[in-house]
């Protein structure tokens, strides 16, 4: 019997019995609710072939009571159902989808392997249509009336992997504002708008129907060039938005914690984190929708929050893990074992599993070789380990995906066999071959067995290397004390750790000094006080103001850092880095800035409001213009703050003076999130909203009018169709957000690298968005990118948990694959000190004359010495030349020498 | 490990397997993983490396060396292509450009054999002081670079080559000046620079020169 797959968005068919999904931990098989002997007592076949015997109908779900200190809610979140407003035909039309069903179609472990085909007949669709906002940003009832934040990048991913399947494929997209205010997102909408047969139609859109023969789907839509219009569309993907899921609410009385009415957590804008219950906190989309960036270092924050409760039981639920003792294998004939993964279909629908395991098998030295399902199993992990045991293997090649994100997984693997981790290599035979050769099976099957072939061939000359333990010093550096600085610092310290809390102005506070509320409405001077005076009174940070820091030398876990203060200097020694030091607001060129004192960047009308200056609060109309120093070529970035700045400095003149006219001039209004109301809420009390494009920029011009001056603003309405000029009192200009004018100087102390706009740059831009790759320096607050007060407090106390989770160990591993210099071949010729920009080497006086030695806590691995070196003294352990020319040896059998050379005859 | 960890050994040993055509790939320029920008050590390797294929007389569009990031596969896919296509319109190595295996396997074991003094000439010589791909352009376009690598490796390749020669069997004059398409007073040139150094001898038996 099969039932639909709920995992494929119930497209294809499962059976009762199966694994939820590839990659499920555990991935182990379950019995769902469809099963007919739990329906209807029938059946019961399954456990009569279970040779195992692990299938036990009898199980029930049992209570448990379980004393914890803290809660952390993090209940994910639900796609929305657009079967709640029928006028978007979903479930009626074939080929109408959501965005949810489109990513199972587009993944190669979806309901057809990764084909896209249409439900009607089955078809590769030709021409798809992505409509946007489906439940969001929409006050009909059922759907949300906030914007999602989510759907407009994922929609330009599906586009361009589409275009990956078949660049073939019309794509359009309906959309009502391209809402791109991610990290590098604005580049990424660039990059999918400039790929051919590409649309992006600003558009309301309906749909109408089908035709009734092709069951294409007919979609309505209006162009202020075109007028109304209709169109028929092989394929229809609802861009569907994020909904709390009904668990929220249950979790909420539950936990008696209160909910907003969206039915996300009831947030305090001081710490987004907590609930209104102490000791219970939310991560990711329980704050409301989020991007996984922000989900992964809520969930860190949340961790920290925890731990400034629990920090006193610290490590006493741990268990050290104890690996067997490492055999010496290195004075053995290698003996390697070769493992081809399947990758669930992703391999072995395009590469030939079996007859690579079997080429393998004749490779020299290969003892072993075998398939698996999923080499990164559980279960198939211990395969690995019990076969090294069983067949003597004494080193292992994974071939499988990038070693990138599985290596440490199979080193782990190794060490449990009692090898040295370094004995094990990876081919990769997913990304690079059967991703990109889905379409020529034989030739990816080729290339797979070239691959392995080279890795043998590399893994021939492996050595064991040794990762050392370093001491961590406890004490942790802070780098900018403004609300992310001092919110940080704060954390850390409540966790028993000292802070040296550096600020380069004289008072704590940076940028939040020139904010007084925040659009939900946080007093935000009174917040930032309270917040200075914790940061004061902490006996554990220690504050210097007026500081310059001016060397940074050591490595994760102890640096020591020199910097000047008040006309002192100090050096301070400690175990973890954060990078804290915000964003300076851009000095626009444009617009008559800087020439008329009319007008002002949205920082300054706010600060103006606050001041409660006549003549602008005053003032009888009011023009504000988005986009002023960014989304342009020299900065191709979204500032992300500046629409809702706009917006609250509205509603707070509305506020003051109902009868002021404001007009805001926009390129796409970015309200993400729930922010969207309070879009919706300047517009229903009367502020205008104007799109302008960028070859037609509005141009201020200071004239009289009535015998006043007054600024005049030109700017064509895309709806009526014409110029319009508008006359002001006041202009203010979103000013861009950028990059702090010390960020290349700290950058290069910190030796930490930059985001092409010049924002610090993260790890990894999802999943580790507040570390560096410098291991043990971190980052939070606007020196990664702009953002609002509550996300900049947010990612500080994700930074703090990472910060902890370093700090909280008494000592930390350095990597193994680093230089090293064979004295007796070393001429002293310090080309390799001139090419380590970590300064990783120095020379030394030996009996043998000056020699150049590795500091190999400093090495990074990079290996440019080795490049560098003329006699080839320095090596690059685990890339050495040896090891890396077998590989380009194995790269040509000896079968196509032998064919070239009659080819050549 | 870094783009910058490319030894020219190991673009040699590429073609010297036979290898029709050899792609570098590196991470953007001005977007470093680490901090040493070594991608623009790649980008120079990679530009002396085309010079002196050109010496040997190999076709340099054989090698090419493309930046990207880890997140542009569709740009390593299109490179790729491109790449394959021209390497394949080249023809096999050595036979299109009418050189035979012998000489071609003898001329690339000579520079494989001087791979440290380039790295020595390199560091000393030809370091282009701007980070930019224009400037790296530029400066081995510039007629100064070519002069530099002609006096610097020309004639330490010529000696290689011929002391290559030589390990197989002694050889007058006239066939080293033949087989290695050198004109008679170089090669008579080479021969005392050499004979001084101690590395070859003069075989007054066989009226020609072997190893010393």
């Amino acid at each position: 019997m099969t039932y639909p797959d709920q995992f494929n968005q119930e497209i294809s068919d499962n059976k009762a019995v199966h694994v939820f999904f590839s990659q499920a931990i555990p991935l182990v098989a379950y019995i769902d609710e469809s099963c007919l002997y739990l329906k209807e007592g029938k059946c019961d076949i399954c456990r009569g072939v279970c040779q195992a015997d692990a299938i036990d109908f009898r199980q029930t779900s049992k209570k448990r009571e379980i004393s914890v200190g803290a809660i952390i809610l993090a209940a994910g979140i639900e796609p929305f159902d657009p079967k709640v407003n029928p006028e978007y035909g979903y479930g009626k039309l074939q080929n109408v989808v959501t965005s949810m069903d489109y990513e199972r179609l587009l993944s190669s472990t979806g309901p057809y392997e990764g084909e896209v085909l249409r439900g009607s007949d089955k078809k590769h669709p030709q021409k798809i249509a992505w409509i946007s906002c489906v439940g969001s940003r929409r006050v009909t009832e059922g759907e949300n009336s906030y914007c999602s934040g989510v759907c407009c990048t994922y929609t330009q991913k599906q586009l361009i992997l589409t275009k990956g399947h078949d660049e073939g494929v019309d794509c359009t997209v309906f959309h009502n504002d391209i809402r791109s205010h991610g990290k590098d997102f604005e580049r990424y909408f660039e990059r999918a708008e400039e790929l051919p047969g590409t649309r992006f139609i600003r558009s309301y859109v309906s749909i109408v129907g089908e035709n009734p023969e092709t069951k294409n789907v007919i979609v309505r839509y209006s162009t202020f060039d075109d007028g109304v219009k209709e169109e028929e569309f092989d394929m229809v993907v609802l861009a569907v938005g994020l909904n709390p899921p009904a668990e929220f609410k249950e979790l909420a009385d539950k936990f008696q914690i209160e909910l907003n009415t969206h039915g996300f957590n009831k947030t305090n804008d001081a710490n987004p984190i907590a609930t209104t219950r102490p000791g219970i906190f939310v991560s990711g989309a329980f704050q409301g929708p989020t991007d996984i960036p922000e989900a992964v270092f809520t969930a860190s924050g949340a961790g920290t929050q925890c731990g400034e409760f629990l920090d006193y039981r610290r490590g006493n639920l741990a268990t050290e893990r104890i690996y067997p003792e490492e055999r010496d294998v290195s004075q053995e004939e290698p003996r390697i074992g070769v493992f081809v993964c399947h990758c669930g279909a992703n391999i072995s629908s395009v590469v030939n599993v079996p007859s690579a395991v079997e080429y393998a098998l004749s490779l020299p030295n290969v003892v072993y070789a075998q398939e698996q399902l999923f080499s990164c199993a559980t279960n198939s992990a211990q395969e690995i380990t019990e076969l090294a045991k069983e067949k003597g293997l004494n080193r292992v090649v994974l071939a499988a995906c990038s070693p990138r994100t599985l290596e440490p997984l199979f080193r782990d693997t190794l060490r449990e066999a009692g090898l040295n981790q370094y004995y094990c290599e990876m081919a990769n035979i997913r990304e690079h071959c059967s991703w990109v050769h889905a379409k020529q099976k034989d030739e990816a099957t080729q290339k797979a067995k070239d691959l392995i072939r080279m890795s043998v061939a590399r893994t021939r000359h492996l050595e064991p290397l040794q990762e050392f333990d370093l001491d961590v010093n406890p004490t942790a550096l802070v780098v900018g004390g403004g609300i992310a600085g001092m919110t940080c610092a704060l954390s850390i310290a409540n966790q028993g750790h000292e802070v040296q809390l550096v600020e380069k102005a004289k008072d704590l506070g940076g940028m939040a000094r020139r904010l007084y509320t925040t659009l939900e409405g946080m007093d935000v001077q009174t917040y930032l006080n309270d917040l200075i005076a914790q940061v004061y009174s902490n006996p554990l940070i220690h504050v210097s103001h007026e500081a310059t820091i001016t060397d940074v030398a050591g490595y994760v876990g102890n640096f020591t850092t020199t910097l000047e203060s008040e006309g002192r200097i100090k050096e301070i020694k400690h175990g973890a880095s954060v990078l804290a030091i915000g964003a300076d607001v851009y000095q626009p060129c444009e617009y008559l800035y800087g020439e008329n004192d009319k007008v002002l960047t949205h920082l300054e009308l706010g600060e103006e409001i606050a001041k409660g200056e006549e003549s602008i609060v005053k003032a009888e109309s009011l023009v504000m213009i988005q986009c002023v120093g960014c989304r342009n070529e020299e900065r191709n970035y979204c500032s992300r703050v500046c629409c809702s700045h706009a917006i609250k400095n509205a509603l707070k003149l509305k506020e003051l003076n109902p009868e002021m006219s404001i007009y805001v001039l926009f390129r796409d209004m970015r309200t993400y999130g729930l922010k969207e109301d309070f879009y919706r809420d300047a517009a229903e009390k009367g502020v205008t909203f104007i799109r302008y494009e960028t070859d037609d920029k509005p141009v201020v011009e200071a004239v009289k009018a009535g015998g006043k001056d007054i600024l005049r603003v030109t700017v064509l309405d895309p709806v009526l169709g014409k110029k319009l000029e508008l006359d002001a009192d006041v202009v203010s200009l979103a000013a861009a957000v950028i990059p702090a004018a010390t960020t290349h100087e700290i950058a290069k102390m910190f030796k930490v690298t930059l985001s092409p706009d010049d924002f610090f740059k993260e790890a990894h831009v999802k999943l580790k968005p507040v570390e560096f790759a410098a291991d043990g320096v971190y980052l939070c607050g606007t020196a990664h990118y702009p953002k609002h007060i509550q996300e900049s407090i947010n990612q500080a106390y994700g930074a703090a948990g990472r910060v902890l989770t370093l700090l909280s160990n008494d000592t930390v591993t350095a990597s193994g694959a680093v230089c090293e210099v064979n004295e007796d071949d070393c001429i002293s010729c310090g080309a390799c000190i001139t090419a380590c920009t970590y300064n990783a080497i120095e020379f030394v006086e030996t009996a043998k004359g000056r020699k150049a030695r590795v500091n190999p806590v400093l090495c990074k691995g990079d290996g440019l010495c080795n490049a560098k070196c003329p006699t080839n003294a320095i090596v690059l352990k685990h890339f050495t030349d040896e090891e890396l020319i077998s590989q380009i040896d194995a790269a040509t059998t000896k079968e196509e020498i032998m064919q070239q050379i009659d080819a050549a005859v | 490990m870094c783009s910058g960890r490319i030894d020219l050994e190991f673009i040699l040993k590429a073609f010297l397997n036979g290898q029709d055509g050899v792609f570098v790939g590196g991470c953007k320029l001005d977007e470093c993983n680490y901090i040493t920008h070594g991608n623009y050590d790649a980008l120079s390797n990679v530009h002396l490396c085309k010079k002196i294929m050109q010496h040997i007389g190999l076709n340099p569009e054989r090698l090419r060396i493309e930046f990207m990031s880890g997140a542009d596969g569709d740009l390593l896919a299109e490179y790729t292509d491109d790449f394959t296509k021209n390497v394949k319109e080249l023809g096999p190595l050595g036979k299109s450009e009418g050189l035979d295996e012998e000489e071609l396997k003898l001329k690339l074991e000579a520079v494989r054999k001087l791979v440290p003094y380039i790295k020595l000439v390199e560091r000393e010589r030809l370091r282009v002081p701007v980070k930019s791909e224009e400037e790296y352009e530029k400066f081995f376009e510039s007629d100064e670079t070519n002069r530099l690598i002609e006096e610097l490796i020309t004639d330490k390749l010529s000696v290689s080559e011929m002391l290559s020669l030589l390990s197989k069997k002694p050889l007058s004059t006239g066939e080293i000046s033949n087989i290695l398409d050198l004109n008679p007073s170089k090669v008579a040139k080479h021969i005392s620079d050499s004979s001084r150094q101690g590395l070859i001898k003069y075989d007054e038996s066989g009226n020609c020169y072997a190893l010393a």
